[in-house]
């Protein structure tokens, strides 16, 4: 490896510029499962493949997609326990908000924490950068709205976004598929029809997840059989 | 003698029409002694968020030192100004984190919020909010403030009419406490404009 020497401090960045440990990290991001999210009109749809690995394991115990506030949903491309503990804090961080002020976070608010931390793991002694990539779907006083946050700790709002494999392919179907004035439904099929495209083998409830909300501000995952109905539709 | 009482104040909020009205005595002392009678106990937070602090003069400064502090924290992080529900929680919040050596002050909380709609609330030294709909006192002169708002208040009230209340309210309550009193301070906040007046009273 021809930068070997600038590959094992997290702080030092190599001579073309670069903070190898991090590029690693996006590595490790871009071969994940691929995740993507919608922001339409009315709400927000974050959708993820679910690849077990092996026919043994129980699907219904795995859970890619969690609630970070009432209002607030996450979905995760590339390393599963670290996507936990990023969960584990941003929700202490949502829980001690709304313990000062009794309303609840700001979806901005809660991202830029989450970021700071993941930014924080990058600089500090003792820790590697995260693994993960993380969509954020909510909808408060600013309507709804859509995160990505890396694992640099840089973030952006997006109308749709993708992160995992076939990154590039998902992006370039949903620039085709959206517009500005799309209602949540049409989102969650447009949301199936771009996992379908990247997908190995027969897309159904068990082995993809959704979770999605609405003007109501909650986020919902959906259950199998509601995310069976949604594929019917789009077939 | 409590350490509430040891400087003497009388602050008074109370709702009106699309409006409110905050206001509070001037005089500072120390037990019977008066010191000042220009002493402010009503402190702006932003255009349509006021804050009266009554109680130990000291504390009532710092108090209001972390509250600017923390209100810009808040300004600059999330780009809007606070709702005043929202304040009250953080005031009680701050209070409550000091519950084994409070800082000796009730403060009064009176502001527009979404809407324009007028938000009065008062808590005690460790942050127990009391809500009202309609008026809210504190401050050695709490008593007879209590009575005088209850005879006076009247629901709807115009921002001048509310001013003509709020201030008989005051300045008849200050006459039957030693401690408060030397004029009044009031301010009338209304969606379109702040009326800040001073009253003369009796100054002995």
């Amino acid at each position: 490896m021809g930068d070997s020497q600038y590959s094992f401090s997290l702080t030092t960045f190599s001579p073309s510029g670069k903070l190898v440990q991090i590029e690693h990290a996006l590595m490790a991001v871009g071969s994940g499962q691929t995740s993507l999210g919608i922001k339409a009109a009315n709400g927000v749809v974050i959708a993820t493949e679910k690849k077990l690995p092996s026919v043994l394991v129980d699907e219904t115990s795995v859970k890619k997609i969690q609630c970070l506030t009432e209002n607030i949903g996450v979905v995760y491309s590339g390393m599963g326990p670290d996507s936990r503990v990023l969960v584990r804090k941003s929700r202490k961080q949502a829980s001690k908000y709304h313990w000062l002020y009794k309303e609840s976070i700001p979806v901005t608010q809660l991202v830029r924490e989450t970021a700071a931390v993941m930014q924080e793991f990058t600089q500090s002694g003792g820790v590697r950068p995260f693994g993960v990539s993380l969509l954020v779907a909510g909808y408060d006083d600013n309507g709804p709205q859509l995160y990505q946050v890396d694992p640099s700790g840089s973030y952006f709002s997006w109308k749709a976004s993708a992160m995992g494999k076939n990154v590039s392919n998902a992006k370039t179907f949903l620039e085709k598929r959206y517009t500005d004035d799309m209602e949540l439904d049409d989102a969650v099929h447009t949301a199936i029809l771009t996992l379908k495209e990247g997908f190995e083998g027969q897309i159904s409830g068990k082995n993809i997840e959704i979770g999605i909300i609405d003007a109501n501000r909650k986020f919902r995952v959906l259950t199998p059989t509601e995310i069976d109905d949604y594929l019917a539709e789009v077939e | 003698m409590s350490i509430f009482e040891y400087n003497g104040s009388a602050v008074v909020a109370m709702v009106g029409k699309n409006c409110f009205a905050l206001a509070s005595d001037r005089r500072l002392g120390v037990q019977l002694q008066t010191l000042a009678t220009d002493f402010q106990k009503i402190y702006k937070i932003h255009d349509k968020l006021y804050v009266g602090l009554s109680g130990l003069a000291t504390d009532a400064q710092t108090l209001y030192q972390r509250l600017v502090f923390r209100h810009k924290l808040y300004q600059l992080r999330e780009e809007r100004g606070i709702k005043p529900e929202t304040f009250a929680s953080l005031v009680s919040a701050l209070l409550y984190e000091k519950r084994f050596g409070p800082y000796f002050c009730q403060p009064v909380i009176a502001g527009l919020g979404e809407d324009d709609k007028p938000f009065i609330c008062t808590m005690d030294s460790i942050g127990a909010k009391e809500l009202a709909k309609d008026f809210v006192v504190a401050g050695t002169a709490s008593e007879s403030l209590y009575g005088a708002c209850e005879s006076m208040y009247k629901p709807d009230m115009e921002p001048e009419e509310l001013f003509e209340t709020v201030s008989q309210a005051l300045l008849a309550s200050v006459d039957r406490d030693c401690l408060s009193g030397w004029g009044g301070h009031v301010f009338i906040v209304t969606p379109s404009q702040v009326i800040e007046r001073t009253l003369k009273a009796r100054m002995d």
